[in-house]
């Protein structure tokens, strides 16, 4: 009875101490100027917050406790604190940023500007603009590598990948891939770096130490028409085993063997599916569906969509807080 | 009438039908051959039609072919339970129905076992066509199996009914063509098993209305919710009394002597 006790108070602890202990996914809707808030346990929108106009790109600070956004339209990058759900900052971002990157230092936040043409490097404890890049035209994708020696911006227009010595703030390379890159994933070690190109409907697979391509990959959705192929988001598992492709209009999500680019299966996910994210333990993967205005859940031990759930309008990016 | 006696009866038919089915393994085949046809090709060219709606009870977006399936399983015990009873009329004629009927237990005893006998058949046919649509990715829950049998023997006995009800009216029982078009095919189309309801609504409401009033719609949602593992009481409903009233409709309507209700008067 003792025991009981002490487990129901402790459990109404938990109850109580709210947001912070369960796993949650954020979801921007760029239509709606929210946020959605997905319970990860019972997969079920358990908030729904206003942020700034059109929010896209969304990360976690390292130590899981700020989601920074890109408020696109206000051309600033809004600093949300987890445990309270408020809006606490702003970050001067440069015009119209879209997608972020943070360097493993939790300082140094690289945002790409697509009117400007540039990469606008900001410190965030500071609010200083530490640098401002001059890359190709229509900055889009923009990544770190985990070992932070690298930036990587993609740019739509030229079609190139710009890497950026980080200590430098200098672009050391640039390679070029196919139509609209749209984004850049690290592996975990940093050793490669895997590149999608929208309208190219390709996937470039860099080998970082020598700066080269080593691999495209192309897909072929059965049933679907292959203009409608267009690969925008990546997850890679960090066992090296998976990669994920959101295929966009295509509405599925092209599941990769990591080490030999053999594509293993294709997911039926919303419509026009464009970011996502692995949960806590790499079971799960969600994408945002933006036409379809949801978010299908993925079960990476079964290969098979379990769930879609019903968020904002237009949903774009989504970060799982890994802590619980 | 002792239970042993019913109980022997109840045993008696179903072997009875077994045996037959043994004796007919090729129309096993054939039957299922119509449902793949389906599955493999007609939804293949669908493929991208659906997926751009959630509806219960799937939990996520689903091929053409995982939103069908359970319609074509509806659509092999249509045609059996068609073809079944429209056999018990020929049966009727040439005798083996009359041993059958001579029996002392009560007549709708005796017909709605021969039904049940057809519908065994029948889920075992369904339960085929489900692992072979496992090859094409339709993979439901694994007790969906299981769950779903109350669903498919209930179908069979409603369908079997109909088919009875329908065979005491024809006159030639080389009439089943005459039965494909006028009732196999309209309930099949005006149903929600090739596309979902909301579909319908948004093409034709009167459509939608039919298909809405159709015992088969609700037959084929009752099989895809239980295979889905979900419990959907109105289908079970409607299904459960719509089978109800057929089967004493079919079982008062019943004579051995075809001529006989159908007040036929001599040329």
């Amino acid at each position: 009875m003792h025991t009981l006790l002490k487990h129901t108070v402790l459990a109404t602890m938990i109850g109580l101490s709210g947001p912070a202990m369960a796993s949650m996914a954020y979801v921007s809707n760029e239509k709606d100027n929210t946020l959605s808030i997905i319970d990860t346990n019972t997969r079920e929108v358990v908030d729904t917050i206003d942020v700034g106009q059109r929010p896209r790109g969304i990360l976690l600070s390292k130590d899981h406790t700020k989601l920074y956004i890109c408020a696109s339209d206000d051309d600033t990058v809004q600093i949300m604190d987890l445990a309270t759900r408020k809006i606490i900052d702003t970050l001067p971002s440069g015009e119209d940023p879209e997608q972020f990157a943070l360097h493993p230092n939790n300082k140094h936040l690289y945002i790409s500007n697509e009117d400007d043409a540039i990469v606008t490097v900001v410190d965030v404890s500071t609010k200083e603009v530490l640098a401002q890049i001059d890359v190709g035209v229509e900055p889009e994708g923009m990544a770190v590598s985990p070992d932070g020696k690298w930036a990587v911006n993609t740019s739509e227009t030229t079609s190139m990948l710009h890497w950026i010595n980080t200590e430098t703030f200098e672009i050391e390379k640039n390679i070029v891939v196919g139509q609209r890159p749209r984004h850049v994933e690290f592996s975990k070690d940093s050793k490669v770096a895997w590149a999608s190109a929208e309208i190219g409907g390709t996937v470039h697979i860099i080998d970082v130490d020598n700066l080269e391509q080593i691999h495209e990959m192309t897909f072929k959705v059965p049933g679907v028409n292959q203009d409608r192929v267009q690969p925008v988001g990546i997850e890679l598992t960090s066992d090296g085993k998976y990669a994920f492709v959101a295929l966009g209009p295509s509405n599925h999500v092209a599941v990769v063997d990591a080490k030999t680019y053999e594509v293993l299966d294709y997911l039926l996910v919303g419509a026009r599916v464009w970011q996502l994210d692995l949960d806590k333990d790499e079971k799960h993967l969600y994408t945002t569906n933006g036409v379809s205005g949801d978010v299908s859940i993925i079960d990476i031990e079964d290969m098979k969509v379990v769930k879609s759930i019903k968020v904002g309008r237009y949903p774009w990016g989504v970060v799982i807080d890994p802590t619980s | 009438m002792k239970a042993s006696q019913y109980w022997h009866c109840f045993v008696g038919i179903q072997t009875r039908e077994w045996l037959r089915f043994w004796q007919q393994r090729t129309r096993f085949a054939s039957a299922l051959v119509r449902p793949l046809l389906w599955l493999v090709v007609f939804a293949a060219g669908f493929r991208a039609v659906l997926g751009i709606s959630i509806i219960p009870p799937y939990e996520t977006y689903i091929t053409y072919e995982t939103y069908i399936a359970p319609g074509l399983c509806g659509m092999i015990i249509l045609f059996n339970s068609m073809q079944g009873a429209l056999s018990m009329v020929y049966d009727r004629e040439l005798g083996s129905m009359r041993v059958l009927l001579m029996s002392p237990l009560p007549r709708p005893f005796l017909l709605v076992t021969k039904l049940l006998a057809m519908g065994v058949v029948s889920v075992g046919q369904v339960y085929v066509f489900l692992l072979l649509a496992l090859l094409v990715d339709v993979e439901p829950p694994a007790w969906g199996y299981l769950a779903v049998l109350p669903a498919l023997i209930l179908t069979s006995l409603m369908l079997g009914a109909l088919g009875l009800l329908i065979a005491t009216w024809i006159k030639q029982l080389e009439n089943f063509a005459g039965v494909m078009n006028f009732v196999i095919f309209p309930m099949f189309f005006m149903s929600s098993a090739l596309y979902p309801l909301w579909r319908m609504n948004e093409a034709s409401p009167w459509l939608y209305w039919i298909c809405q009033f159709n015992p088969f719609t609700h037959a084929v949602e009752a099989i895809r919710f239980s295979l889905y593992l979900e419990w959907n009481p109105m289908a079970y409903g409607i299904t459960a009394g719509v089978t109800v009233v057929l089967a004493l409709l079919a079982t008062a309507g019943f004579r051995p002597q075809r001529t006989k209700i159908l007040g036929s008067k001599p040329a």
